[in-house]
C-alpha cells in the first residue's frame, strides 16, 4: 500500500520539536521517518548510546521523546535494549505488562560501527526483537568531527587532518550493513534521509520482523561535512546517485536493490559539494579521488551481483 | 521444614536465585563464577524458574542488560568475578546512579596481571566507591542468606541501590559446605513482589531514563540523594536482618563480634578468612591471649560509629586485608577505612595492617598466630616500626 506524505504529516510525532539538534541535522529526520512506521496502538521504547541525538533530546528536565527512553552509556545501547526487550518478554509472560511494544535503538556511527560494535553483534546474534538504527554521519560529531569506522577514504576530520604527510583519512570505511546481514537476521536495510518513502518502507518491514533488524541510514551532518545546512537532503541524494551509498535491503537473506541508479555519476560530483573533501581537489591529492572511485565501484559491482542485478 | 544440605558456594547462590525467581538474569561466565551461570541455566532449562536468561557476549553487556531490564521494571540478578567485574566498572556507577535495585553475586578473584584465577578482594574493592552496597560472606550459608537479604535491601524504598554479595573464589565457591536451606514458601513471602518505580514499559506515561544533566542541571542533587540512600541502607540492612531472623533463626548485623567483651587485642577481617581466624582466636584464648575477632559483613556503607564503638576498648587492632591500595604505608582498604573511622576519636588503639592471601595464597593458622603475636609485641612496646606486614610472602 503506497503511503502518502500528506498522511504521515498528520501522524503524532514521537520525537517532538523543541529538541536541540542543529537546524539541518540529518539525525532527527531519520528518527522521525523510522518512528512514523510504528504500527498503530503499539507502544515504543527507544534507546540511544551517548551521542548528538541523546544529548540534544534529553536535556534534564526536558525530554523530546513521546516514547519510553533510555540512555545508559556509549558502547552498549544494543545490550541495554537487549535487557529492556527481555524484561518485556519476562513480564508479559507473567502478566505484569500488557499491550504491544516495539524497541528501537538510534545510534550514531561511533556508537554503532566502533565502540558499540561488540554489543550490536551480540544483540543481533541473540535475536532480540529490536530494531537497531544507525544514523550514520560518518564521524564522531558529538565530540567534534573525529574519524570513525564509517568515515570514507580521504575525508578530513579533526583526527584525520590533511597536511604535508596526510591526505586525510588513510583507510576505507567498513561495510557495516553487510556485516549486519552476515548475522542472518530477518531484516537489514541501507537507507538515506532524502528518500523518505524508502526509509519508511524499510522501517515498517524491520518493525514487523520477528527478530533483530538493522537499518543503516545515511544522515548528513553539515557541521562535520562542511556544507550549507539547507543542503542535507540534496547531499544525501547525491550519495546514492554516485553509488557511494546505495539503497538496498536484505530480507530473510535475499538481497535487493531498492533504488536503481539510472545515470551513475562520478564520485567527485559528490565530493565537491562538501568542505571535508575540498583538499582532495588539490593537485597533490588527486590520486585519492581515483582510489575512492575504485573502492566505490568495487563495492557497487559486488552489491549488484548480490542483488541479482547482473546478467 | 528447612533442610540441611551440602553444596558448593556457587550452588548456594544458584539455589537462592531459584527461590527468588528473578524476572531477568543476564550473565557472562568467568572462573570461578561460571558454575552459578551453568546451574541457573539448568534450572531455566528444566522449568524450575521462569526467569529469562540473556547469555550476553561480555560482562559489560551483562551489566548493561541488567540496567535495561531493571529500568524496564524487571527484578534482575547477575553474577561475575574479577576481570568481569572490572569490565563492568563503568556500568556499576550507572546502575547505582539510576537507583536500580540490581543484585549481583561477585565471586572474589584477583585482578590481572599476572593472570591468576584465585581468591583475593581486589575486584570488589575496586568497586567500593561505585555506589553499590557490599555484603561479604564467610561461608556458603552466609552467601545464601546474603543473597536473599540483598533483594530486600536493594528494593527498600529508602534505599533503591544495587547490592553486591561477595563470596571468596574457590574457598567458598568451590568447597562443599554444610548449610541450611529455607523452604520455598517462607522465602517467597520474605522476598515479596517488586513494584518498579517509573518502568520503561509504562504505555500511559513513558519515562525517560538516563537523561543528560549538564552544568546548569541537577547532577549534584542526584548524587546527594544517592549518598542519602546509602546512608539509609545501613538501617535497611538491620531491618531486613531482623525479618530474616524470624524465618531463619540466623542473626545478621554490620559485623559479627567474637570474644570481644574482654578483648585487649582484636582482629578485623572479611570473608572466609574469618573462619580460620576464629579458630586461632579460640586457641590463643585458651593460652591466655586476650584476643577477639570482628568479622565485617557490610563494607558499604561502612559502619563507622559501630566499628569504633566495638574497637574502642582494645589496645591493638590487627586489620586483615586481602587486597592492596598501592598507597604505600596507608595499607589495604579495610585498614585505610578503619583508621579513618578513628580520626575524630581522642583515644585510638594501635592499628597494624596484615596484607595476606593475594592471588589465593593460603592463610594457615600459624600465620594468623604470628600476626596476633606481632600485634601483641607492638602493643607491649607501645609503638610499631611500620604499619603494614605482608603475611606468607616468599623471600
Amino acid at each position: 500500500m503506497a503511503v502518502k506524505l500528506s498522511e504521515l504529516t498528520k501522524q503524532r510525532e514521537l520525537l517532538t520539536g523543541g529538541h536541540r539538534l542543529c537546524a539541518g541535522c540529518g539525525a532527527s529526520v531519520a528518527v522521525r521517518q523510522v518512528l512514523h512506521a510504528v504500527p498503530k496502538d503499539t507502544s515504543v521504547v527507544t534507546c540511544c548510546p551517548t551521542g548528538c541525538l541523546e544529548v540534544s533530546t534529553t536535556i534534564y528536565p526536558y525530554n523530546a521523546w513521546r516514547t519510553g527512553f533510555i540512555h545508559s552509556a556509549f558502547e552498549n545501547a544494543a545490550s541495554t535494549m537487549s535487557g529492556v526487550e527481555t524484561a518485556y518478554r519476562a513480564l508479559k509472560k507473567k502478566g505484569k505488562v500488557s499491550g504491544d511494544f516495539r524497541f528501537v535503538v538510534f545510534g550514531g556511527d561511533g556508537g554503532t560501527y566502533d565502540i558499540g560494535f561488540q554489543a550490536l553483534s551480540g544483540m543481533l546474534e541473540r535475536g532480540h526483537r529490536v530494531l537497531y538504527v544507525c544514523y550514520n554521519n560518518e564521524a564522531y560529531m558529538n565530540t567534534g568531527i573525529q574519524r570513525s569506522g564509517a568515515t570514507q577514504l580521504g575525508t578530513w576530520t579533526t583526527t584525520s587532518p590533511y597536511g604535508e604527510q596526510s591526505f586525510g583519512k588513510g583507510q576505507n570505511r567498513k561495510d557495516l550493513t553487510a556485516i549486519a546481514a552476515a548475522h542472518n537476521i530477518p531484516y537489514v536495510g541501507q537507507a538515506a534521509v532524502h528518500n523518505w518513502r524508502d526509509t519508511f518502507t524499510k522501517a515498517g518491514k524491520a518493525l514487523q520482523a520477528e527478530g533483530a533488524a538493522f537499518l543503516n541510514i545515511l544522515a548528513p551532518c553539515h557541521r562535520g561535512w562542511r556544507y550549507p545546512m539547507e543542503k542535507t537532503i540534496e547531499i544525501s541524494k547525491m550519495a546514492t546517485e554516485v553509488c557511494i551509498w546505495p539503497l538496498y535491503e536484505v530480507e530473510n537473506g535475499k538481497w535487493r536493490l531498492t533504488y536503481r541508479v539510472r545515470n551513475k555519476k562520478p564520485v567527485r560530483d559528490y565530493l565537491k559539494m562538501q568542505g571535508r573533501f575540498a583538499h582532495l581537489f588539490r593537485p597533490e591529492n588527486e590520486g585519492v579521488i581515483e582510489q575512492l572511485q575504485e573502492f566505490t565501484d568495487r563495492q557497487w559491482e559486488s552489491l549488484l551481483e548480490r542483488c541479482g542485478e547482473k546478467a | 521444614m528447612p533442610k540441611t544440605v551440602a553444596l558448593v558456594g556457587t550452588d548456594a547462590v544458584a539455589e537462592a536465585m531459584r527461590q527468588i525467581n528473578p524476572d531477568v538474569v543476564p550473565a557472562y561466565p568467568i572462573t570461578p563464577q561460571t558454575a552459578i551461570v551453568e546451574s541457573y541455566a539448568e534450572m531455566v532449562a528444566n522449568g524450575l524458574v521462569d526467569s529469562e536468561m540473556i547469555n550476553v557476549e561480555s560482562e559489560h553487556s551483562a551489566m548493561s542488560a541488567a540496567i535495561g531490564a531493571a529500568a524496564a521494571g524487571a527484578r534482575v540478578i547477575t553474577a561475575t568475578s574479577s576481570q568481569g567485574l572490572a569490565l563492568m566498572w563503568e556500568m556499576l556507577y550507572i546502575a547505582s546512579g539510576m537507583r536500580l535495585p540490581i543484585v549481583m553475586a561477585n565471586v572474589n578473584r584477583s585482578l590481572s596481571a599476572p593472570i591468576n584465577i584465585h581468591c583475593d578482594h581486589s575486584d570488589s574493592m575496586g568497586a567500593r566507591d561505585s555506589g553499590w552496597i557490599q555484603l561479604f560472606s564467610e561461608n556458603a550459608q552466609e552467601t545464601y542468606d546474603n543473597m536473599l537479604q540483598a533483594v530486600r535491601i536493594a528494593e527498600h524504598p529508602d534505599v533503591l541501590l544495587p547490592v553486591m554479595v561477595l563470596l571468596d573464589g574457590f574457598i567458598i565457591s568451590h568447597s562443599v559446605d554444610r548449610l541450611e536451606l529455607l523452604d520455598d514458601d517462607p522465602v517467597k513471602k520474605f522476598i515479596g513482589e517488586w513494584t518498579p518505580r517509573l518502568p520503561l514499559l509504562d504505555a500511559q506515561e513513558p519515562p525517560c531514563w538516563g537523561a543528560f544533566d549538564g552544568l546548569g542541571g541537577y547532577f549534584f542533587e542526584f548524587k546527594r540523594a544517592q549518598i542519602e540512600g546509602m546512608r539509609k541502607a545501613a538501617d535497611a540492612v538491620r531491618q531486613v536482618a531482623a525479618e530474616f531472623a524470624e524465618i531463619s533463626g540466623r542473626r545478621y548485623d554490620f559485623f559479627e563480634s567474637h570474644r570481644m567483651e574482654d578483648a585487649e587485642l582484636a582482629v578485623v577481617a572479611l570473608g572466609s578468612a574469618a573462619g580460620t581466624i576464629r579458630t586461632v582466636v579460640d586457641r590463643m584464648r585458651a593460652e591466655g591471649v586476650p584476643v577477639g575477632l570482628i568479622k565485617l559483613r557490610m563494607f558499604r556503607p561502612f559502619p563507622v560509629q559501630e566499628l569504633v564503638a566495638a574497637l574502642s576498648k582494645v589496645r591493638g587492632v590487627g586489620i586483615f586485608d586481602r587486597s592492596e591500595t598501592f598507597a604505600g604505608e596507608l595499607g589495604g582498604p579495610v585498614f585505610v577505612e578503619t583508621r579513618a573511622s578513628f580520626y575524630e576519636e581522642p583515644k585510638k588503639p594501635l592499628m597494624h595492617n596484615f596484607v595476606y592471601g593475594l592471588g589465593g595464597r593460603d592463610l594457615p593458622q600459624d600465620l594468623i598466630r604470628q600476626a596476633i603475636l606481632t600485634l601483641d609485641g607492638y602493643v607491649q612496646k607501645g609503638t610499631q616500626d611500620k604499619t603494614v606486614t605482608y603475611l606468607g610472602l616468599r623471600d
